[in-house]
């Protein structure tokens, strides 16, 4: 049987000039409907690289990515990337961000009546109806983010691609919008495919952790399923065993076995 | 030899796991707010003053001296006091028109504002379109960028007489002239603004699938605005200038050919009214290009 999501051994390599850097070596992942998939590795280990290929932004020097039994090499709206940097435009407002994303999409299969409906609904999924309004310069940082988050939701994605959303904020702020993407994950059982650095958002968001060796030639080292039932409850997996097995797996993958080595 | 070193890098961990101790805070009252909108007026009224004031002095200053100066027999320039009396007529009555080159000031400027309306129009719309084929397609820059590098030293008056002897009329010269003067710096600057489009703009349009007018539409021109709002307003300063000098060569109603004709008929004090106008209508068209360049890049350039 296909799987949903297959990453076919992709290979990917730089070119500049004589030299030639491969980063990402025989990837093979699959991934199922509905599931929630971590990414982590130390920072120049070609996760971006990764996941910018499933998204179709670069492409695979070997190998393929194939969604729902089709391959695909082009970006599009049926993997919606939620960027690192929110990648809001400045000179819309929140409304019009998500608005534009929603036209776009579904310019023949919704009425504009419809649109502006699904539009307010997804900015009212990630709490953000209330300032939108306001241009990205006028909000938070996490406000960004979950703007990002809105719009990337309203293209109904087959696969939802976020690249280290949550990189750039604050510990609380970060907190708040994890509980957030993990509630929409659970009512509307996106397939999530998650770059990260950090040990514990892996564990408490994902159903699988994708654990990658260092670059260059970077290979997935190991995968660990997270065997946590949903809905999960950050208060309560602060002492909960499975959970604490799981964040040591991956802490231990990643500063026993493949420590970052950087040559100074 | 490098000895590798090891990134001792602490977890994120502090991020989520750990529950954080609740603790009540105090909570302290706000202060009363100050009453801001009573002292208000007072303080508008202050700052304009403190605007207006310190040119108002530097102008009367200024008058001051030059009165002094050229008021000695044997001055080569009129004093104030002589242009306001000569030019007395002319700034009261810029509305006449006597048939001919013999018309109130008004008519001549007006004359070369139109001129600088259709040359400067159109190397707007040709230069940003130049400016973004450039700024989008490699081949585009390696092609143009050179020949566009050399033109742009030419000096606006030296395109006059190639303009002349192809058009054989002063009017499409004049327009030409302008037209060639303004546009480098519109291509060259809305070129650079769509090279500085950011990297994750063109990644949300690959992924929303934008076709390519919608992406000029979308990502380009406001991306880029606040660039070709850069050249537009070089633009219209440099046609403003150019405007004067191709007159003066060309003849017939506008600013320009006025002041050669007072030159030439040694009406000094004309020909500083002029130079007072002609300062004033290029002050007035920059600050122009600037509002509207302030209204559209509203948003772009901040963050």
């Amino acid at each position: 049987m296909i799987p949903y999501l297959l990453i076919d051994h992709v290979d990917k390599s730089f070119v500049r000039g004589q030299s030639e850097t491969k980063v990402l070596k025989e990837i093979t992942l699959q991934v199922d409907k509905g599931e929630y998939v971590s990414i982590i590795g130390h920072s120049g280990c070609g996760k971006s690289t990764l996941l910018n290929i499933v998204a179709g932004l670069t492409p695979a020097t070997v190998g393929g990515v194939i969604v729902e039994g089709r391959e695909v090499n082009e970006p599009g709206p049926d993997r919606a990337v939620v960027f690192q940097n929110h990648s809001l435009l400045p000179w819309l407002t929140v409304y019009d961000n998500v608005r534009l994303a929603v036209d776009k999409v579904f310019s023949s299969s919704k009425s504009r009546a419809e649109r502006n409906g699904w539009t307010l609904h997804n900015l009212d999924l990630v709490q953000m109806t209330h300032a939108k309004d306001k241009r990205p310069s006028e909000i938070s940082g996490g406000m960004k983010q979950r703007v990002g988050l809105a719009r990337a939701l309203a293209m109904e994605p087959k696969v939802l691609l976020l690249d280290e959303p949550f990189g750039a904020l604050d510990a609380l702020t970060r907190a708040h919008l994890q509980d957030t993407v993990m509630g929409l994950h659970q009512k509307l059982g996106n397939t999530v495919i998650m770059i990260t650095h950090d040990v514990d958002e892996a564990v408490l968001l994902s159903d699988r952790i994708v654990m990658m060796t260092n670059g260059p030639s970077a290979r997935i080292g190991e995968i660990l399923a997270v065997p946590l039932a949903r809905p999960r409850k950050r208060l309560e997996l602060v002492a909960n065993a499975p959970f604490l097995k799981c964040r040591q797996r991956v802490l231990e993958f990643l500063y026993e076995r493949h420590r970052f080595v950087e040559a100074a | 030899m490098n000895m590798p070193v090891m990134k001792s890098e602490v977890t994120g961990a502090v991020s989520g796991g750990s529950g954080a101790p609740v603790m009540a805070a105090k909570v302290l009252p706000l202060a009363p707010k100050r009453p801001a909108l009573q002292t208000r007026p007072m303080t508008q009224v202050k700052e304009i003053t403190a605007r207006i004031l310190p040119p108002l002095i530097v102008v009367a200053l200024g008058l001051l001296v030059w009165e002094l100066l050229c008021r000695k027999t044997g001055a080569t320039l009129p004093p104030p006091s002589r242009v306001f009396k000569d030019t007395y007529e002319l700034i009261v009555d810029p509305f006449f028109d006597r048939g001919g080159i013999d018309k109130g000031l008004f008519w001549h400027l007006s004359a070369s504002l139109q001129r600088v309306a259709l040359g400067y129009t159109l190397s707007a719309v040709v230069g940003v379109a130049l400016g973004t084929l450039v700024g989008q397609s490699v081949w585009a820059m390696r092609g143009l960028d050179p020949i566009f590098q050399v033109l742009r030293t030419v000096p606006p008056l030296a395109w006059l007489p190639l303009s002349l002897a192809a058009f054989r009329d002063g009017q499409p010269s004049a327009i030409f002239v302008i037209f060639i003067t303004s546009i480098w710096p519109i291509i060259i600057n809305t070129a650079v603004g769509i090279r500085n489009i950011p990297q994750d703009y063109r990644n949300v349009a690959a992924v929303l699938r934008l076709n390519p007018f919608e992406f000029f539409v979308k990502i380009m021109v406001p991306s880029a605005a606040p660039y070709i709002f850069t050249g537009l307003r070089i633009g219209i300063g440099l046609s403003w200038l150019a405007i004067v000098a191709a007159e003066m060569l060309i003849g017939g109603v506008g600013i320009g050919f006025f002041i050669w004709d007072a030159w030439n008929s040694s009406h000094i004090s004309e020909i500083i009214l002029a130079l007072f106008y002609v300062g004033v209508i290029g002050f007035v068209l920059d600050r122009i290009v600037a509002g509207v360049a302030s209204i559209v890049t509203r948003g772009t350039a901040a963050n």
